[in-house]
């Protein structure tokens, strides 16, 4: 803190902060040139980079800042802190895109082996976490830090808290990502599916993560408004149960401490247990939680009506969050885990439908009496269809869990199928209507640049959601029911690459929707940063917009 | 924060108190579920099943588990035969935990672009392992799986010792011994003429010497991937095993 | 620990502890005194500053 509002100092936390990455900078040159191996030398260079990137950073903005520190209220109004929130937006954006397109070679690789390009880095073994965390980690978790960010600021009516703790928060995770992916490509993994970053890299998360804890919760110490309000619990149940998850399935015990291999600590039936605790709570509380955070605020702030009822979203969030930790099992059903955690997994998971449905209609019904506002607002659209694409995986999700029908459907593209309706009908979705929402609100633009273009994302982008979808499903349950065909003289009837020859059609029209997909979200990439630029369609082109308008309806 | 007034900044106590609450019962909500689910399997004797045969990896096929797992191999490959009549057909014995009590981390995968390969071992000869691995659509024409003719080269095991060392540390029983002779362990199986082969034998009981097709004096990362291969389910002796005596 | 002992209490203890959990959260959504708070809270989006 400033000592008198004319001599500038720097604060204890630039100091702090200046000093820590200063010996971090240190540690991490010196064990980047003791490496034993070298993707663990590459990385360690990249954190030293980084921390000599970050102590830049606090000399430059000290020098552009004024003396006092930002005020917490400008003329009686909270003055929110929204640069940290801009740089995950567009973060997210970037990560959302690199996610896709590789998600889409993937597709394309089991379609065509060649692409595979007989190179180590893009196979589909290394290339596949690099996808998985793309979209999770780094599109979903960019969606999710900024939104928290925007939100816990804006239903508290305060300043978010911390100087450069946010910063550190938002710059912190984008650094674990390319940690994270990167390593990936050299071959750095655990092989924890959703978990594959090695120890260092989790011990950086675990850092970045408690800041951002701090971050949040002291911002609810702030707040003017007597109630937490119901996002802010979802947001805060997602980042402590994620500290929880990520603590204790990456314990693991590193070879060298100058190297990039470590050896997960439980073994066998215990590691599996424990890794479907994390892999199903990891949907539980990064891509369902957190999202419906998203969609308490940004629903009802769209809509213009308060929730449909609060009341249910009290119980939906306890009876969800209560339920969903016990669900992994079913991840396990049929294997060596023992049959009554397998039944116990089962229940929860059948049970879990109610809270989730619960939370859907609270949703839907939010828009009762404003239903017409579907088809005039492109982005309203987005996150209602996103709510009935929660709602049907949600339905899948417990059908699947239930023992018969996870007998066939294991170890399927059925799995691939149902995990891409949830992320990309509900994850991605309501994503995207909280990202059309946001950048007007967050760079001060009155409407996006085009909602015409809204549209034609939506619309492109749920016909590749169609066609991935039932494609996975045909092809998923084909598969199952290859597997266990037998012919009339008591034998398999099926080899099993007969039935990888069977799935190429389907691989094709898989790959072809993730295109479409991807398509979209270029679409929507174009349409933010024109409407940051301060572009407006509507102005530009102002005879184009009535004849555009009819032939719309229509397609609706 | 120091905006607040005193009198607005008392009553803020009461809803510090609030979020912390919250906080507090989330994380209970949430603990409960996972202990009550997970504890028991470190407690309940029935967990893993009694067998004989179960032993900790070589060096080498350690060392090929960790390009297995490099590689990604389990996004594709689940290492979990499931007790169904088409599962057992088609693969072999039903899988049980206790043969992967010692792998750190476990392989059972969550698909099956390919086949199931907890029972892999001893299905087919070195020889086909290798011309797979190189080029799989030279051996299975309709193969999707990504060649891996890279996996040609020396194998970076020097250090070993220190893997060794490692899972002994979390629990797998490796004695000073194995660790020891870590390196010569890794050669030695390579080399079933040589003179350290009877002493790995007698170390890692029933393990596989012989040079996996291997053609020149120094491992390759193939060698130790198809040693790692060839040893897959093959450690239990199901002729002598009683599944009655371990029902759960 | 076997597994008969291990079922038998977590069967008992588990039913009051689904049930005191939902009646918890019940009593708290329902209760007459908190409907005020909560219709508040349901506003707090839609606040503008």
């Amino acid at each position: 803190m400033a000592a008198t509002p004319t001599s500038k100092y720097m604060t204890e936390g630039e100091v702090g902060l200046g000093l820590a990455l200063l010996v971090g900078a240190f540690l991490c040159a010196l064990a980047s040139a003791r490496a034993v191996d070298a993707p663990f030398s590459v990385h360690m260079a990249v954190f030293a980079l980084a921390a000599v990137a970050g102590i830049a950073a606090i000399l430059k903005r000290y020098e552009g800042r004024p003396a006092e520190a930002a005020p917490q209220q400008i003329d009686g109004k909270p003055n929110y802190n929204l640069g940290p929130v801009k740089f995950t937006v567009i973060a997210a954006m970037a990560w959302g895109i690199t996610g896709f397109l590789v998600g889409c070679t993937i597709a394309f690789q089991l379609w065509a082996p060649s692409l595979n390009l007989e190179l180590e880095y893009t196979t589909f073994g290394r290339l596949r976490p690099l996808h998985t965390s793309a979209v999770i980690f780094a599109f979903g978790g960019n969606v999710l830090i900024g939104t928290s960010m925007y939100v816990v600021q804006r239903t508290c009516r305060a300043r978010l808290a911390g100087d450069l703790a946010p910063w550190f928060v938002v710059l912190g995770y984008n650094l674990f990502i390319v940690i994270a992916g990167t390593g990936y490509l050299m071959g750095v993994t655990q092989s924890k599916e959703y978990a594959e970053p090695e120890w260092y890299a989790d011990l950086w998360l675990t850092i970045v993560w408690v800041a951002y804890l701090l971050v949040f919760l002291a911002t609810l110490w702030k707040r003017k408004e007597p109630h937490i309000f119901v996002a802010n619990w979802f947001y805060l149940a997602f980042i402590v149960t994620i500290a929880m998850l990520h603590i204790v399935n990456n314990l693991a015990m590193p070879v060298s401490f100058l190297g990039s291999k470590s050896y997960p600590m439980f073994a066998g039936v215990q590691d599996a247990l424990i890794q479907w605790w994390y892999g199903h709570n990891a949907v539980g509380f990064f891509l369902t939680a957190g999202f419906l955070a998203i969609m308490y605020y940004f629903v009802p702030k769209r809509a213009e009506r308060p929730i449909y009822s609060y009341r249910l979203s009290i119980i939906h969030f306890w009876a969800l969050i209560f339920m969903y930790i016990w669900a992994g099992p079913h991840h396990l059903h049929y294997t060596a885990l023992p049959d009554w955690a397998q039944t116990l997994g089962m229940t929860f998971s059948i049970m879990l439908w109610m809270p989730s449905w619960g939370g859907m209609i609270n949703g839907l019904m939010t828009l009762s009496g404003a239903w017409d506002k579907l088809r005039t607002d492109p982005v309203l659209r987005f996150m209602v269809v996103s709510l009935a694409f929660y709602g049907m995986a949600t339905f899948e999700g417990p059908l699947m869990a239930i023992k018969a029908v996870n007998g066939l459907s294991h170890y399927t593209d059925w799995t691939i199928g149902h995990v891409h309706s949830g992320a990309l009908g509900w994850v991605a979705y309501v994503s995207f209507g909280a990202i059309y929402c946001l950048v007007p609100w967050l760079w001060n633009r009155r409407e996006l640049y085009s909602l015409k273009l809204v549209e034609w994302h939506f619309w492109v982008s749920t016909l590749g959601i169609v066609l991935y979808i039932t494609s996975m499903w045909v092809a998923g349950i084909m598969q199952g029911l290859m597997w266990r065909a037998y012919n009339t003289l008591g034998f398999l009837e099926y080899s099993f690459v007969e039935t990888v020859e069977a799935m190429q059609p389907y691989y094709l029209v898989r790959a072809l929707g993730g295109v479409l997909f991807l398509i979209g979200a270029l679409i929507m990439a174009y349409n933010l940063a024109m409407t940051i630029a301060g572009k407006n369609a509507v102005e530009r082109e102002p005879e184009a917009t009535p004849t555009a308008e009819p032939a719309l309806v229509p397609a609706e | 924060m120091a905006t607040a007034q005193p009198g607005l900044w008392k009553r803020h106590e009461v809803f510090e108190k609030n979020s912390i609450v919250l906080l507090i019962g989330a994380l209970l909500v949430v603990a409960i579920g996972g202990l009550v689910e997970i504890t028991p399997l470190f407690y309940l004797k029935s967990t893993v099943e009694k067998v004989e045969g179960v032993r900790p990896y070589t060096p080498l096929e350690l060392a090929g588990r960790n390009i297995y797992v490099r590689e990604g191999c389990y996004l594709c490959h689940s290492q979990m035969v499931r007790p169904m009549r088409d599962e057992v057909e088609r693969y072999g014995h039903f899988s049980l935990a206790a043969e992967s009590m010692y792998d750190h981390p476990f392989q059972w995968g969550s698909k099956r672009t390919g086949p199931d390969l907890a029972r892999v071992g001893g299905k087919y000869s070195d020889q086909w392992h290798r011309e797979h691995l190189k080029d799989p659509r030279a051996v299975v024409p309709a193969s999707i799986m990504p060649a891996y003719a890279f996996l040609d080269r020396p194998l970076d095991a020097d250090a070993i010792a220190d893997d060794l060392k490692a899972n002994r540390a979390i629990g797998v029983p490796y004695t000073d011994e194995m660790i020891a002779a870590a390196r010569g362990d890794l050669k030695a199986q390579l080399d079933p003429d040589g003179p350290g082969a009877a002493d790995l034998q007698r170390r890692y009981p029933g393990a596989n010497v012989r040079d996996f097709g291997s053609d020149k004096g120094q491992a390759a990362e193939i060698d130790a991937l198809v040693a790692y291969l060839q040893v897959l389910g093959t450690m239990v002796d199901f002729k002598i095993y009683e599944d009655r005596k371990n029902l759960r | 620990m076997t597994y008969e002992s291990a079922a038998a209490f977590a069967q008992t203890s588990g039913l009051l502890y689904f049930v005191g959990i939902f009646a918890a959260v019940s009593l708290y959504a329902f209760w007459p005194r908190n409907r005020s708070r909560f219709d508040a809270a349901a506003h707090l989006p839609l606040i503008e500053d």
